[in-house]
């Protein structure tokens, strides 16, 4: 019953952050930094894990393909399609949601503490869609160029890993890219990197928005926008590949 | 002016405003007053909005607040300044930015006027030259200050005061509840205080409203408030030994000097309300005065 509750004032929340805006300049510069927060903010642990996905997928995948009969491009096309599917989406979007979840949570949480988005309230303006939908549609903006980012840097590090440890030359892993790409992955990716974006914004925005009570309060909001937000996305990616697979 | 008819508003099931009826007047420091828990904050946040009544009306200059659309009621609120008990001010911002913060919003005013307008307010609460600190850099009372500043920027009708002296210092105290009486006089607007400060009460009190579990238990000024028989009310106000001492000095010697204000020759000291309580051991119920309820 509670999670229904939850729902109900979950989707009030989106439903009422769509109002004109009592200045669209205000609007639109709240946007732009709340774009710096996300993208900056998050950019230097989406290289990072990207990267080392990308490495570890080609490592482990010429562990288990032993067989002289499977070609060794092979490694390439399933780095590839892995990273493209699964991990730059799924598993940049899950650490995502710890980073800029968490930080959204509190930032929003704290306002509400100390009667900051009471002040805004007062002045006449609409906290939801000026502290919320700026976020929203930031996450939106944002996080799908960070997933292409992780894409392409998880199959460069791929690539580095394999030609390093030789495990599979330069030339192999560009044959095995190229081979049977099918550009409905990179669009089932992208799909994947709105809904996750919309998760890892909207959840957060909603326990941060509707604390009650002190510093713990704020903590706990923080974490349980975090767990909620990494179910929410495994239980989207289930369905969204039962869906669109 | 706001009239508030038969506000009422309960947290899950418990009443905590029970029938309120007062009119705020225009141009004067309205004092709501009580103990903690009588319902001051959030009778204040229901006539300002942030909290939906269940029961009553807020009028403001006669026009049903309670009653109007959400764009209806942020017009309104254009009018209302708030200076909120932590004081609120956004701490990523200077000083500048949490006051310009309304300007930005709500006018197309060049910015060399909005700079013009927020050195003028923060020139009035005394904070000229703080404009690049930021809130985590001032004191208590400056931030305060500031609240106020960016309360009155925009050049309210209503400038509603929660808490004004909570966690400062006497002396502080006292200029702030000062800075409010000048400003209100000023500007000429409708200022609500909510405040168990009795300094302020005395200071700044043109018009007080004492709330007693969610009702309206007296109603008078700062002049009157010293004469009350209300029991309940005196409990409230002469809370400690040293202020019922303090009052019967004060009441010795001014005594003579509001019968004058009041123009009511007959006023003696034996108005007073009775502290000690009488011989028989009854109380006095506490409704006798002529404003209450």
């Amino acid at each position: 019953m509670k999670f229904f509750a939850e729902l109900g004032r979950f989707l009030l929340m989106i439903k009422t952050m769509f109002s004109k805006p009592e200045n669209w300049k205000m609007y639109w510069r709240e946007f732009m930094h709340q774009c710096a927060e996300i993208g900056i903010g998050a950019l230097g642990i989406v290289v990072i894990i990207s990267v080392f996905m990308g490495a570890v997928s080609t490592v482990q995948t010429a562990y288990q393909l032993t067989s002289p009969l499977v070609p060794r491009y092979t490694i390439a096309q399933v780095v590839r399609d892995t990273v493209i599917l699964e991990f730059a989406p799924t598993l940049v979007c899950i650490v995502l949601a710890g980073v800029i979840g968490s930080k959204i949570a509190g930032e929003l949480g704290n306002m509400r503490v100390s009667e900051q988005i009471d002040a805004l309230e007062i002045m006449g303006i609409n906290t939801k869609a000026y502290l919320v939908a700026p976020k929203i549609f930031a996450a939106l903006v944002v996080i799908p160029m960070l997933v292409v980012l992780a894409a392409g840097l998880g199959i460069w590090g791929g690539r580095l890993a394999g030609t390093a440890t030789g495990i599979i030359s330069g030339d192999d892993f560009d044959k095995g890219l190229l081979a049977s790409f099918d550009p409905y992955n990179a669009f089932f990716c992208m799909v994947k990197a709105y809904v996750f974006a919309f998760i890892i914004s909207s959840v957060p925005s909603f326990y941060g928005y509707y604390v009650q009570g002190g510093a713990l309060e704020i903590g706990r909001s923080s974490t349980r926008s975090v767990v909620v937000s990494c179910i929410a996305i495994l239980f989207a990616d289930y369905l969204l590949s039962a869906l669109l697979l | 002016m706001i009239e508030v008819k038969g506000l009422r508003k309960s947290f899950a099931g418990k009443a905590i405003i029970n029938g309120v009826d007062v009119e705020l007047q225009p141009g004067m420091c309205n004092l709501i007053i009580g103990t903690s828990g009588s319902g001051k904050s959030v009778f204040t946040k229901c006539v300002v909005g942030l909290f939906e009544p269940d029961e009553g009306h807020v009028l403001y200059d006669g026009k049903d607040f309670t009653a109007m659309s959400q764009e209806e009621k942020k017009e309104v609120r254009k009018e209302i300044g708030m200076l909120f008990q932590g004081s609120a001010l956004f701490s990523s911002m200077t000083v500048e930015e949490n006051v310009i913060f309304p300007l930005d919003m709500f006018t197309d005013w060049p910015t060399r006027k909005k700079l013009d307008r927020v050195n003028e307010v923060l020139e009035r609460v005394n904070l000229k030259g703080a404009n690049k600190k930021f809130p985590a850099e001032l004191s208590g009372g400056m931030m305060k200050r500031v609240g106020i500043a960016r309360a009155i920027v925009l050049n309210p009708k209503y400038l509603f005061v929660d808490e004004p002296n909570s966690g400062l210092d006497p002396q502080t105290s006292g200029l702030i509840d000062h800075l409010i009486k000048e400003i209100t006089d000023e500007y000429k607007i409708t200022t609500v205080v909510v405040t168990h400060d009795m300094n302020s009460v005395m200071e700044i009190g043109d018009h007080i409203i004492y709330l007693y579990k969610g009702q309206k238990e007296w109603e008078g000024n700062n002049k009157e408030i010293i004469f009350s028989k209300n029991k309940l009310l005196n409990d409230f106000i002469f809370a400690s030994e040293f202020l019922r001492d303090a009052k019967d000095m004060r009441m010795l010697e001014e005594t003579g000097k509001i019968a004058n204000d009041r123009n009511m020759a007959e006023l003696t000291h034996d108005d007073a309300p009775t502290l000690v309580p009488p011989p028989d051991g009854k109380e006095e119920s506490g409704e006798q005065d002529g404003m209450e309820k």
